[in-house]
């Protein structure tokens, strides 16, 4: 696990083929012959049009789903998905996922909670968390009270504070407005920043993934989705996502990646019209 | 305040129209032929009154009425407990709930009252036999509302619970357990309610105490004042358990949105 050169995370040639849901008709080919790594402490961003398969790559890799054929693996470990999810990996979605009947707090904890921490020790690192993301004093809220910029927090908290080693982020702030958006990129990026934790991030959103990332790749249209560019973001860090926007170097980044995706998204737009 | 005025009045209008249409010699007799019938078939209102305060002063109604609420109590936990167990376990086992389901579909749209002499049979004429009516009514209610809680939970929360490394009791411990609890309380009104009916149709059908029991013998002798007297602290106190549980909900289910919130200074 140790050794360099192993990636944190590498999907190889990942196929998914799902069953028609009403019966007739043949099977849907959503991901197709799919490979993807992600090193150590690199924050690798993921986009493509619409529909095209993004989260159930996602969940490949979270070992939620079990690809019909191709492998996981994790630092170098295959991961079975018949053995229970990738337990090396903290999962934010995109929707909320947060325990309606639990006050802020117990949901930070949940994780601790799982793996049976005492709740007093829990409870001092949840109130740490609850700082980090800047929700300090609102623990004793329920999720329903809070807006929707906090429940992300929150979100965020409950999924740092078992300190996974790879985190798998699918559209995460895509329900925020563009301001509240832009403070949780920062924010993500400064919690990132100190400990390097090797990030996959789904998004259908070029501006974001650039300003996020390492390195973005390029999904096809769906169906049998592959990546099919790999671009690599060299823009200096520290960055602050709303001014990293306006640098000629990004512009130039974003047009590039731009032409290389369009195609797609045509493709992709085309497909639902029929649809 | 103004409303419970109103209320109130409601009320008061009520007895009135009750008093004047019942009351020998106060309105001449327009649908029997003699004025006091009108007494006979529908009581009269100070009469019921002094029922029933002749009841809780001698205290003569305190063992029918916790007997009846003993009955009603058993009913619903029992029956509450084994719908919330059982939903669970059909909800989370597809085979299971494949295999029952004819039955339990079956045992749902049987008019369940019809079992009431089986269980007077079976369990005799103590409060066994009114529990056992009462479960079979709760039962189903909270059943298929845990069944549909269970059923509902979002994945996305399973999921994140999973990533979050919960184990399979966990899961049910953390997740289902307290999205099927929320269905639970939404059904609790009805389900008290059922436990009610399920006490005091058992007591009616045969019992030797119980306020059913009571309102049966006052039948028996057209005592019309003594039965509307029991169906009033019936009224009463399942008003009082219905309130009750509300309370009970407000107090658990406070995670709950409630349209309209807004925080208090």
């Amino acid at each position: 696990m140790s050794q360099e050169g192993v990636p944190a995370l590498a999907l190889a040639d990942i196929t998914c083929r799902f069953a028609a849901r009403d019966g007739r008709g043949g099977a849907y080919t959503a991901v197709a012959n799919a490979t993807l790594e992600v090193a150590k402490g690199e924050f690798v961003s993921v986009v493509g049009p619409t529909g095209c398969g993004k989260s159930t790559l996602l969940n490949v890799a979270a070992g939620l789903l079990e690809p019909s054929s191709g492998t996981v693996s994790v630092f170098g470990e295959p991961l079975i998905a018949a053995d229970g999810v990738n337990r090396r990996a903290g999962y934010m979605f995109q929707a909320d996922a947060l325990m309606p009947w639990r006050s802020g707090i117990d949901n930070v904890i949940a994780g601790l909670e799982f793996r049976g921490v005492p709740r007093a020790e829990a409870v001092a690192q949840g109130e740490a968390w609850l700082r980090r993301v800047g929700l300090a004093g609102f623990g004793d809220r329920y999720p329903h009270q809070m807006s929707g910029g906090m429940r992300k927090r929150l979100a965020l908290a409950q999924t740092l504070i078992v300190s996974p080693d790879i985190l798998l982020m699918d559209e995460p702030f895509s329900a925020l407005d563009v301001q509240t958006r832009q403070l949780m990129e920062n924010e993500l990026l400064a919690l990132w920043a100190e400990d390097r934790k090797s990030v996959l991030f789904i998004t259908h959103d070029l501006d974001e993934a650039i300003a996020l990332s390492d390195r973005v790749v390029v999904l096809s249209a769906g169906p049998g989705t592959r990546p099919i560019g790999d671009f690599k973001v060299d823009l200096p860090r520290p960055r602050d996502v709303s001014e990293i926007r306006m640098t000629p170097a990004f512009a130039t980044l974003h047009r590039e990646i731009w032409g290389a995706m369009k195609e797609e998204v045509l493709k992709a737009y085309e497909a639902q019209k029929v649809a | 305040m103004k409303l419970r005025t109103l209320q109130f009045g409601v009320l008061a209008l009520l007895i009135a129209a009750w008093y004047l249409l019942t009351a020998p010699g106060i309105i001449p007799a327009f649908y029997f032929d003699q004025d006091n019938r009108a007494a006979f078939f529908f009581g009269e209102p100070q009469k019921v009154f002094w029922v029933v305060v002749e009841w809780f002063v001698s205290g003569d109604i305190f063992i029918h009425l916790a007997v009846t609420l003993l009955e009603t109590a058993l009913g619903f936990s029992i029956g509450a407990l084994s719908g919330l167990a059982i939903g669970l376990w059909l909800a989370l086992s597809p085979t299971a709930s494949a295999v029952m389901d004819p039955y339990i579909k079956g045992f749902n749209s049987m008019p369940r009252v019809v079992l009431a002499p089986i269980f007077a049979v079976w369990f005799g004429l103590g409060i066994w036999s009114k529990v056992a009516l009462g479960v079979t009514l709760v039962f189903f209610v909270v059943f298929f509302n845990v069944y549909q809680g269970v059923r509902e939970v979002s994945p996305n929360l399973i999921a994140s619970a999973r990533m979050l490394g919960a184990s399979r009791r966990q899961l049910l411990r953390s997740i289902y357990l307290p999205a099927a609890m929320s269905w639970v309380f939404a059904s609790l009104h009805n389900a008290v309610g059922l436990a009610f009916v399920g006490a005091v149709v058992g007591e009616y059908l045969g019992s030797a105490r119980g306020v059913g029991y009571l309102i049966l013998q006052a039948e028996g002798t057209f005592d019309i004042n003594t039965v509307f007297a029991g169906i009033l602290v019936l009224t009463a106190f399942a008003l009082a358990l219905d309130t009750a549980v509300g309370a009970f909900e407000r107090r658990l289910m406070t995670w709950q949105p409630r349209a309209g919130e807004t925080e208090k200074i």
